[in-house]
């Protein structure tokens, strides 16, 4: 990983694929939503609202992707100071804060017609909720960290390792407790419970999502990296 | 010890210790974040009849039943190890049928009835179009 250490390397490596990442990704994402939620089948038991599940499911999992990409990034940062990890870290937050709220969003609309509520406190919707709270915080905190002088970003790496306790949470929290939310139909294990007909739509749209959020984190870096330049020209040309 | 692994070995041995606090701490939690009670809970916990909670299982097979009110209907729940009797008066939510998930939110009369004042249904995990009804219910377990 340390060869992509000098900005410079990975401004070259990270162009090209902001490019391919964005595009592919939104046209698959797009693609696959029309592709299930439109002339995709609808549900025995819900009709119609199994529809959101297309736009749902993938920005559940996004939005805890991205508290895992921050919490990798954090843990490269402190072991092995490596330079890029911290704007990496920095930039998975407002995309995955995005998610996590279009996962709460469209899963409280889809829960008033099929569970007859908009919202309730169970295990799942908490917990999901305070990854939210928690992206909002990791975004106010590497800010105002970001603004200090000699700050090396060690708060919001901490705090973005620590956060990390709630992805496990919100995973098994519909196995661990009685929940109003569903269990998990899909797992590496046991395979799946939804029909085929959906399933491929879904991961499909996951896929294409997934790129999008890979072009929209490669994009804020090379801004972070770029400001950085602009700064410390700015202050060369002060200093003159 | 380089610098690199001393942090490297504290950061590992932290979130070690870390998720194993969160695990401790979310076992001893089971029963309070429990969303709801089973039937077979309700007849372990044996609340009070002013105690608010939430039964929640699978409505019985026939077991939907209107009041001559017309407004009033009445149900069983069962986890396939107990069953609690419902009395609800209200609108259901649509997806509210028998043999699928049901939360009751209300209060556990002395006879053993369940006096609900809401009614949330619960869906499954399975997704699959109307024409393939029945034949994943067979295998699909019923929870």
């Amino acid at each position: 990983m340390h060869a992509f250490a000098n900005p410079a390397r990975f401004l070259t490596l990270a162009r090209p694929l902001t490019l391919w990442f964005g595009w592919i990704g939104g046209v698959m994402l797009v693609a696959c939503i029309i592709w299930g939620a439109v002339l995709g089948p609808e549900d025995y038991l819900q009709g119609d609202t199994v529809r959101i599940m297309y736009i749902h499911v993938p920005a559940a999992w996004l939005g805890m992707a991205g508290w895992s990409g921050i919490a990798v990034a954090s843990a490269m940062q402190l072991i092995w100071k490596h330079p890029l990890a911290g704007v990496a870290a920095r930039a998975c937050a407002v995309p995955g804060a995005v998610f996590a709220a279009l996962c709460l969003a469209t899963g409280s609309i889809w829960g008033r017609p099929a569970w007859g509520t908009w919202w309730e406190w169970d295990g799942r919707l908490t917990s999901m909720l305070v990854l939210f709270f928690l992206y909002l915080g990791y975004i106010a905190l590497s800010a105002a960290e970001h603004d200090g002088d000699g700050a090396d970003g060690r708060m919001s790496a901490l705090f973005g390792l620590v956060g990390a306790v709630n992805l496990p949470i919100i995973h098994f929290s519909v196995t661990w407790w009685n929940t109003l939310h569903q269990g998990q139909s899909i797992s590496l294990m046991g395979g799946s419970k939804i029909d085929a007909s959906m399933l491929w739509p879904l991961l499909g749209a996951a896929l294409g999502a997934s790129l999008l959020f890979g072009a929209i984190v490669l994009m804020r870096m090379r801004a972070e990296l770029a400001r950085t330049k602009v700064e410390a020209r700015l202050r060369r040309m002060a200093a003159q | 010890m380089k610098a690199k692994n001393q942090r490297l070995t504290l950061i590992l041995l932290a979130t070690a210790a870390m998720i194993g606090a969160v695990l401790l701490a979310m076992s001893a939690m089971k029963d309070e974040a429990a969303y709801f009670y089973s039937p077979a809970d309700l007849a372990a916990a044996r609340p009070g009849p002013d105690q608010a909670l939430r039964l929640g299982g699978m409505v019985a097979d026939k077991s939907i039943k209107r009041a001559a009110d017309g407004v009033t209907i009445t149900f069983t729940v069962t986890d396939g190890k107990a069953q609690t009797p419902v009395t609800f008066t209200g609108i259901a939510p649509d997806l509210f049928k028998e043999n699928s998930g049901v939360v009751a939110e209300g209060k556990l009369r002395t006879d053993g009835v369940f006096v609900a004042d809401n009614i949330l249904a619960k869906h499954d995990e399975r997704y699959m179009p109307p024409e393939m009804d029945g034949k994943m219910h067979k295998t699909g377990k019923v929870e």
